[in-house]
C-alpha cells in the first residue's frame, strides 16, 4: 500500500517486550527505636536481637548497633519515662523499610521507633564519628556537634 | 537601628565550619537552636542560612519525635 496510509514511519525497533529484573537501589538506613523500661536487661537483648535477624533475615548488612542504654525520655510515652535507645545502621534495598517497621509495630516492647534513609553527607557523619574523629575537630572549632 | 557595639557580623555556622549534616541524635546541639521553651528559634537570631535551617528544623523534629527534645518545655537551657 502506498507509504501515505501509514499514520507514523513504521518502527522498525518494535521487539516483544521485555522483563528486565527489578534492581532496587542498595541504600544506607539508620533506625533508632526506644524499647520499653519495664523489661530486664536479659529481655530487652533478646527484643534487639529479634530485629537483626529481621534485618538478617531480609539480606541486609548490618553495619553497627549501638546501644545508648536507660535514658530519661523528654516527655512520658505510655505513661513511662525512662526508655532503652538503640540505634541500627544497615545498608539494604528499599523493601527492607516496610518489613522492618511493620515488625516493630507489631511488637508491644518498642514504643518509639524512627527510620530515616542516610544520604552521602550523613554516612560521611556517622563514618567520622565512628572511627572517633569528632573530638578532634570540636577542640580546634567551638560549635562542631559533639559525638555521643 | 544598629547600636555601634553591636556590629558582630552574624554568619551561618555550618556554612563557616563546613559541616554538611545535622544529626538528629545530638540533642546537646540542637540545643543551641531552640529557646528555652523549646521552640525553634527563628534564622535571623541564629545567623544560620536557609538550607541549614531547614534541616536544623527536620532534626529537631525527628529528636523530638524520639523524645530526645520536648515539644514543650519551661527552663530548657
Amino acid at each position: 500500500m502506498p507509504e501515505s496510509q501509514y499514520l507514523c514511519a513504521p518502527n522498525q525497533f518494535f521487539s516483544p517486550p521485555t522483563f528486565t529484573p527489578i534492581v532496587m537501589e542498595v541504600r544506607n538506613y539508620e533506625t533508632v527505636f526506644i524499647v520499653t523500661p519495664v523489661l530486664n536487661e536479659s529481655q530487652v537483648q533478646e527484643t534487639v536481637e529479634k530485629f537483626t535477624q529481621v534485618l538478617k533475615e531480609n539480606s541486609a548488612a548490618l553495619l553497627s548497633t549501638e546501644a545508648w542504654g536507660l535514658r530519661k525520655l523528654a516527655y512520658p510515652i505510655q505513661k513511662k519515662t525512662t526508655g532503652y535507645y538503640y540505634c541500627l545502621s544497615f545498608t539494604g534495598e528499599g523493601n527492607i523499610v516496610d518489613v522492618l517497621e511493620l515488625a516493630f509495630r507489631r511488637d508491644e516492647r518498642i514504643i518509639r521507633f524512627l527510620t530515616t534513609v542516610l544520604d552521602k553527607h550523613a554516612v560521611d557523619y556517622n563514618n567520622r564519628r565512628r572511627n572517633g574523629e569528632m573530638n578532634l575537630q570540636k577542640a580546634a572549632k567551638e560549635t562542631e556537634a559533639v559525638a555521643h | 537601628m544598629n547600636k555601634p557595639q553591636d556590629t558582630r557580623k552574624k554568619y551561618c555556622r555550618f556554612k563557616k565550619n563546613g559541616i554538611k549534616y545535622v544529626d538528629y541524635k545530638d540533642p546537646n546541639f540542637l540545643l543551641k537552636f531552640v529557646n528555652e521553651q523549646g521552640r525553634v528559634l527563628p534564622r535571623r537570631l541564629t545567623g544560620t542560612s536557609l538550607k541549614f535551617q531547614r534541616k536544623v528544623t527536620q532534626a529537631i523534629a525527628k529528636a523530638r519525635h524520639l523524645a530526645l527534645m520536648p515539644y514543650v518545655a519551661d527552663a530548657l537551657k
